[in-house]
């Protein structure tokens, strides 16, 4: 900022328009940037629009053939009586609050193993960061169906031990498990923004901590821990939402019926049985509201939620 | 660095050891997580009778033919659904590469009324869930009669529509020093070449990030092929792998692994070639 001010006053005297001419340029505004965003602007034409009618379709009863119906407050009405649907979303919030966590911590334990000194840093990064780029692809979740099957490589290493199996896909008890555990497979995503966080803080507040005698876990406790908060903050409220949001998973595991007995019947593979299996779109946009409205709800609360464990350092 | 130099020479014994031990801890690690994926390979060139029976990772029997059947078990030849996939690819990378690029430029580098408010709304879209449009664009796409062709999937990267690519290339843009914008002013290029010859020279690892995920991502996309395309013909990868599960049911696991590892292929090939980009990309923005 300084360097390019300094710079401007002194082209100023060989400007022929005089010091004037400068100042205007200093508040010049570069109207080509609406041309840069035209392709933007279209785009949000096919956002906002979109955004504005599902809310009304949210209220109305619509099946594609016939114009949307206003119907009031219907929706929210059977939102509230319609079992399935909280089903749907205990299912969503278990695989979140289970997964998440799991998942970050993962992330972080094996960033902070990786930071120091190790060489072949490189490979061991991309190793671990690979299944996060193909866990949601169609090809692994068959491949997880295929491990956790009946006859899988799960059971067979559990058979050893002599340990009762059964399919943990086919089972309602473990079908959402296998799917946390492939959500918690693809930790490397949160790890290598963990690994970049770590190396920001500064050698010299661990020589300090241990100068004055705190221990390993004292030291990522009080020096790691709030120096990197704001990157778990970051990677927690994006992992939310992404969960939130989970339906390949569900639909590949159960060929989109949500089974066993519902139990990978994630809110999303619900809203799409009832949008696009019984055209019911209005249903289908309510539903859409109101996990917006919770995913906001969940962003805000991490966001109050901040101040408590959140450390900024300036 | 420094505190580690000065300290090695007391405890070399014990550091040296904590060193061994995080490898073979990192060691074990990758193997488990790798582990599935070198099974399926493994499984995909196994006789069927021994893909859950021998369970090591070598093959007893080496029986290539599920790729050969693979190929040809659905109603269309592999080859044309990874064709379907790879057009679709393509042309999102060019979209995303140019609309993102020029949309990123303008919030970055240029100056006029509203940049604060759309920059914030940019923002806004991206923890928008995807799924409060999804009514409504499928109305529009349907409307249009853009059903069963690729324009959905399409047009919306010509239309910077992945506001993650935005800001990343923002990030990037940023970066670069104010002076180049000047420097170029001077010398009588005006805001269309700055981006041409300037900056966009400048862009290309934030360009190849863009363009690395978005092969990715495209390519296992599964979600809007599904809605979108119910013409068997126009299929993408995904989509053919799924029909091997309704199909088939669970007799042919060797040719859905062969087809599956066919599929991933491409997008381990590309993040080995590209983990440079995509691995700076992740730890400056955090996208996935």
């Amino acid at each position: 900022m300084t360097t390019s001010t300094l710079e401007r006053t002194s082209r100023r005297p060989q400007d022929p328009q005089g010091p004037a001419a400068g100042r205007r340029r200093r508040t010049r505004q570069d109207w080509s940037g609406y041309v840069f965003l035209l392709p933007w602007f279209g785009g949000m034409l096919f956002t906002v629009v979109p955004f504005l009618w599902s809310l009304y379709l949210s209220f109305t009863d619509y099946n594609l053939l016939n114009p949307p119906e206003f119907s009031g407050l219907d929706n929210i009405r059977r939102m509230v009586a319609d079992t399935t649907l909280h089903h749907s979303l205990v299912v969503t919030f278990t695989y979140t609050f289970v997964s998440v966590p799991l998942s970050l911590a993962a992330a972080l334990a094996v960033a902070v193993l990786l930071n120091k000194g190790m060489g072949g840093l490189r490979i061991y990064r991309s190793v671990f960061y690979l299944p996060s780029l193909i866990g949601s692809s169609v090809a692994v979740v068959m491949l997880w169906r295929a491990i956790f099957g009946a006859n899988g490589i799960v059971n067979d290493v559990l058979e050893r031990f002599g340990i009762a199996t059964q399919s943990w896909i086919g089972s309602p008890d473990t079908a959402l498990g296998v799917l946390i555990s492939l959500n918690v497979w693809t930790f490397g995503a949160p790890m290598v923004i963990f690994l970049a966080a770590l190396r920001q803080v500064p050698a010299a507040y661990y020589e300090a901590a241990a100068l004055d005698g705190a221990s390993r876990w004292r030291q990522f406790r009080s020096v790691t821990m709030p120096l990197i908060s704001p990157v778990v903050f970051f990677n927690l409220v994006l992992a939310i939402i992404g969960s939130m949001q989970t339906f390949t998973q569900g639909y590949v595991v159960s060929n989109g019926t949500g089974g066993p007995s519902d139990s990978t019947l994630f809110y999303n593979l619900y809203l799409y049985q009832q949008g696009f299996g019984n055209f019911d779109m209005g249903y289908a946009s309510a539903m859409a509201w109101l996990l917006l409205v919770i995913i906001a709800a969940f962003t805000a609360i991490n966001f109050l939620a901040q101040k408590y464990w959140v450390h900024y350092e300036n | 660095m420094r505190t580690d130099e000065r300290t090695a020479p007391a405890r070399t014994g014990s550091t040296s050891r904590r060193v061994f031990l995080r490898h073979v801890l990192a060691c074990v690690l990758g193997i488990v997580l790798l582990y599935p994926l070198l099974w399926m390979l493994s499984s995909s060139v196994k006789p069927d009778r021994l893909i859950f029976s021998d369970t090591g990772l070598w093959p007893s029997e080496f029986d290539f033919s599920h790729y050969v059947d693979g190929w040809v078990a659905l109603d269309f030849p592999f080859g044309l659904y990874m064709v379907n996939s790879l057009i679709i690819v393509v042309l999102s990378i060019i979209g995303n590469v140019l609309s993102c690029g020029m949309a990123a430029f303008a919030f970055a580098r240029l100056r006029f009324p509203g940049r604060r408010t759309f920059f914030a709304v940019m923002l806004g879209t991206l923890m928008l869930p995807a799924h409060v449009l999804l009514v409504p664009q499928y109305v529009i796409f349907s409307n249009l009669g853009w059903l069963n062709t690729y324009l959905p999937l399409v047009v919306p990267a010509f239309l910077a529509s992945n506001a993650f690519f935005i800001f990343l290339m923002v990030q990037f843009m940023r970066a670069l020093p104010k002076e180049l914008d000047d420097a170029a002013r001077i010398d009588g290029c005006g805001s269309y070449r700055t981006f041409l010859y300037v900056i966009s020279p400048l862009c290309v690892p934030a360009f190849a990030t863009t363009a690395i995920f978005t092969f990715i991502w495209t390519w296992n996309e599964f979600f809007s092929p599904l809605l979108y395309l119910t013409d068997p013909e126009l299929y993408t990868v995904p989509l053919a792998l799924r029909q091997f599960m309704n199909a088939e049911g669970l007799s042919s696991w060797g040719q859905i692994f062969a087809m599956s590892t066919l599929s991933l292929a491409p997008v381990v090939g590309f993040f080995i070639a590209g983990q440079k980009y995509l691995v700076d990309g992740i730890a400056t923005t955090g996208i996935k």
